[in-house]
């Protein structure tokens, strides 16, 4: 049960974070028809000008700094060279990321160096949001925060601590995502977003200047990645490779979601989260499995590459496969409007 | 059976010699460069080349931004190095010369397989599933070590069976002409592609989708064929590599090879048929010599990557056919003043920006070393800051005079432009 409940929690903070990290995607999609194929490289970037910054002044200004840094950044960007191969259509916009995607590895590696940094969370971060403790007469107990070593020591006693990151990981996602939405539905720039993602001309005509609310977008999502990387980085690794791992998850997300939809982003997110999670937490194979059911197990199975790969052996590629699975029973994505 | 009319059909001169030259060239490359390293660089262009042209029939010809190429002609030359391992255990009667086939027939197959989901969507969608597709793979390889070696990879030994005609494919002079004979016929079986009414309907199907759609053509079905096609090639690339090199790791299906590919095809020019063989020259030269200059080699390629999409979306190719287009007009006289200035300015600026990369990479990476980087046979002090002011100013100075050539260039070529339109007008009035 307490694993039941750790996993979960665990994979619903991984998904948020995935989807702090899709929504700017997705958002940037369906705007402009891009798809940022240097997303993850903001979120490398945020989490190691978070760390810069946290060496400094400390993690929480970090924690505002770096969104903003890597904002003006993507804005930047945006604006000297997106815009410029915009009228070659969608597929150099794609390749200018792509690029894009390659100098901000080099330049990290040039700048913080080829190895994983120290990237730590702060002090009030650092321990166990709650733990869980089964005793050893099948009852479960909550406690905040970490629990006395001599309470787990005991007989048949299993103490399941939750890290205080990702909940924090979970608070933050959660009210940039509430604000995301407010901002989106309640105010006047929302608005007239909104309006700019179905009929860009017709708000160009009423006076907005649209290019310059794609270019705000595209900051916004990049702040977004830049904000997920300052906490991801702090939690998991910051290292030159990070961005590799997180990119193509994110990738599948925005497809299984449906490209364009928020929504659809949303939900596949947190899907992925708790699929990856538990994958990883389960040790179970198709042989083992069979053992247990009390089936009769020959040599020749047990040593039969693929039967014997426990699930969290497989773990990496569950993604990957459910994409596959989506595009042949369900091509538009799971709450995707658009086909092709 | 007979033509109702007369065709007249010329002998096409300028065709025979370019092929001609193409098959010499590949026939006196290893003469005139004939040291170990660049025998091995040949062969390695030359496969090279086959995979960046069946990139493109991709790319260029379909439209089609795949980011997981390397996925066919990695498992293209996994199943050759099987294929190879097995004649050698004399299990399976094949001569190593057809051992690439072999890659292709795979490559084919696994083409035909994650073709069939991939293929599904085109545009921006398709990018990301062969993404998607690629990690699959990649992820794949290093879960079942039986078929891909896990960490160390599977390697053996082109050297299988009795010597024909002498020829053991010990030397890799003798792998190099394997290499040259597939290269030559692949290039020239891509090439055929194009003329085919398939090529023909995939490129209405990169530039209009819809309308192919109106004329009664499945685009998919367009879409997954030359795909089925590209992987073939693709796959014959693979098991040249698995020969050249005797041995394959998981690398080869990784993403930063499908990226190469991608990268290099478009420097190339993926709008001309010819420009991917630029493309993959550059690649292995890029791969060899560039990252024996500098460490920060992926930083330029980027670099020059974002330029070339931004400024020359063709590519060289297509930098190539404008110059020879000026040139047949007779105006390349007007630009070459301008093109020794851009050229010397850029110079100035890759000289100050290399020396300060040079330095950060000193300090990051061996400061233990010692305080002097050597750079071009200068000696520069990351330490002082003498060497940083000096490398920054000669950068901004540079960027500075490079923007301001830059500008007069681009009105003068408007210019010459405009009269070549002119030109083109009044001749064909005449």
């Amino acid at each position: 049960m307490e694993f039941f409940i750790i996993s979960m929690l665990n994979g619903v903070s991984y998904g948020l974070l995935l989807f702090l990290l899709s929504s700017g995607l997705t958002l940037i999609f369906s705007m402009m028809g891009v798809l940022n194929f240097a997303h993850a490289s903001f979120y490398m970037l945020g989490a190691y000008i978070g760390y810069s910054v946290a060496q400094l002044v400390g993690f929480w200004p970090g924690l505002i700094v770096a969104p903003l840094v890597v904002g003006a950044l993507g804005a930047l960007f945006e604006r000297l060279t997106l815009r410029r191969v915009h009228k070659f259509g969608h597929v150099p916009e794609l390749l200018v990321t792509f690029g894009l995607s390659y100098i901000i590895l080099e330049l990290v590696q040039l700048i913080w160096g080829r190895t994983a940094v120290e990237f730590t969370p702060p002090e009030l971060l650092r321990g166990p949001a709650f733990t869980l403790v089964h005793h050893a007469n099948d009852s479960l107990e909550w406690f905040w925060g970490s629990v006395d070593g001599a309470v787990c020591a005991g007989q048949g006693v299993i103490c399941s601590p939750f890290p205080a990151t990702r909940a924090f990981m979970m608070l933050v996602a959660l009210l940039m995502l509430m604000s995301l939405w407010l901002l989106l539905t309640r105010t006047r720039i929302g608005l007239i977003i909104q309006a700019a993602l179905t009929h860009p001309e017709m708000v160009e005509s009423l006076g907005h200047n649209v290019p310059r609310v794609l270019m705000l977008v595209f900051g916004a999502g990049t702040g977004l990645a830049g904000l997920a990387g300052v906490i991801g980085g702090s939690t998991f690794v910051t290292e030159p490779n990070m961005a590799a791992t997180v990119g193509s998850v994110i990738f599948v997300v925005v497809v299984v979601g449906g490209m364009g939809s928020l929504s659809g982003a949303f939900l596949a997110s947190l899907l992925i989260g708790v699929i990856q999670t538990f994958a990883v937490g389960l040790d179970h194979s198709f042989v083992s499995v069979a053992q247990q059911f009390g089936m009769e197990v020959s040599d020749a199975m047990r040593e039969n590459s693929v039967l014997k790969l426990t699930l969290s052996q497989v773990a990496p590629i569950l993604p990957y496969l459910f994409l596959v699975l989506i595009l042949i029973f369900r091509p538009k994505g799971l709450l995707g409007t658009r086909e092709g | 059976m007979t033509k109702p009319y007369y065709e007249f059909k010329p002998y096409n001169v300028g065709r025979w010699i370019v092929w001609s030259l193409f098959a010499l060239v590949l026939l006196g490359a290893p003469l005139v460069f004939s040291g170990n390293l660049s025998i091995t660089m040949l062969s390695q262009m030359g496969i090279a080349i086959i995979a960046c042209l069946s990139y493109n029939i991709l790319l260029g010809q379909g439209g089609m931004l795949s980011f997981g190429h390397a996925v066919y002609t990695g498992l293209g030359s996994y199943m050759a190095m099987h294929a190879l391992n097995a004649a050698a255990d004399g299990q399976w009667p094949i001569p190593v010369s057809l051992i690439p086939l072999v890659g292709g027939v795979a490559g084919l197959f696994f083409a035909i397989l994650f073709g069939y989901v991939t293929t599904k969507k085109a545009g921006t969608p398709f990018a990301m599933i062969t993404l998607g597709m690629a990690e699959l793979v990649f992820a794949m390889s290093l879960m079942f070590s039986e078929f891909f070696g896990g960490e160390a990879g599977i390697s053996g030994n082109r050297v299988v069976g009795e010597a024909f005609m002498g020829i053991s494919y010990g030397p890799p002079r003798q792998v190099y002409y394997l290499i040259a004979v597939y290269t030559f016929v692949c290039v020239g079986l891509m090439f055929a592609f194009t003329r085919t009414p398939l090529g023909r309907i995939l490129n209405a199907v990169r530039d209009n989708p819809e309308r192919v759609e109106f004329i009664g053509y499945n685009t998919q079905k367009v879409r997954y064929l030359a795909f089925m096609i590209a992987g073939f090639f693709a796959g014959i690339a693979g098991g040249l590599g698995a020969l050249n090199f005797e041995i394959v790791t998981a690398e080869v299906v990784g993403a930063a090879r499908s990226g190469g590919y991608l990268l290099f095809t478009f420097l190339g020019g993926a709008t001309f048929f010819f420009g991917p063989i630029i493309g993959g020259i550059l690649m292995v030269l890029a791969a060899v010599l560039l990252s024996e200059l500098t460490k920060a080699w992926l930083l330029y390629l980027g670099l020059i990557f974002l330029f070339m999409v931004m400024y020359a979306p063709g590519g060289i190719a297509s930098l190539i056919m404008m110059n020879l287009r000026v040139a047949s007009f007779g105006k390349l006289r007007e630009v070459w003043v301008a093109y020794l200035a851009l050229g010397v300015t850029a110079l100035v600026v890759l000289l100050g920006g290399g020396a300060m990369v040079e330095m950060i990479y000193h300090l990051q990476l061996d400061a233990a070393m010692g305080d002097v980087v050597k750079y071009l046979g200068m000696s520069l002090h990351p330490k002082d800051a003498g060497s940083w002011f000096g490398a920054a100013f000669v950068t901004l100075t540079g960027l500075g005079i490079f923007e301001l050539t830059r500008r007069q260039f681009s009105a003068q070529w408007a210019e010459i432009q405009t009269e070549i339109e002119k030109e083109i007008k009044r001749r064909e009035t005449q």
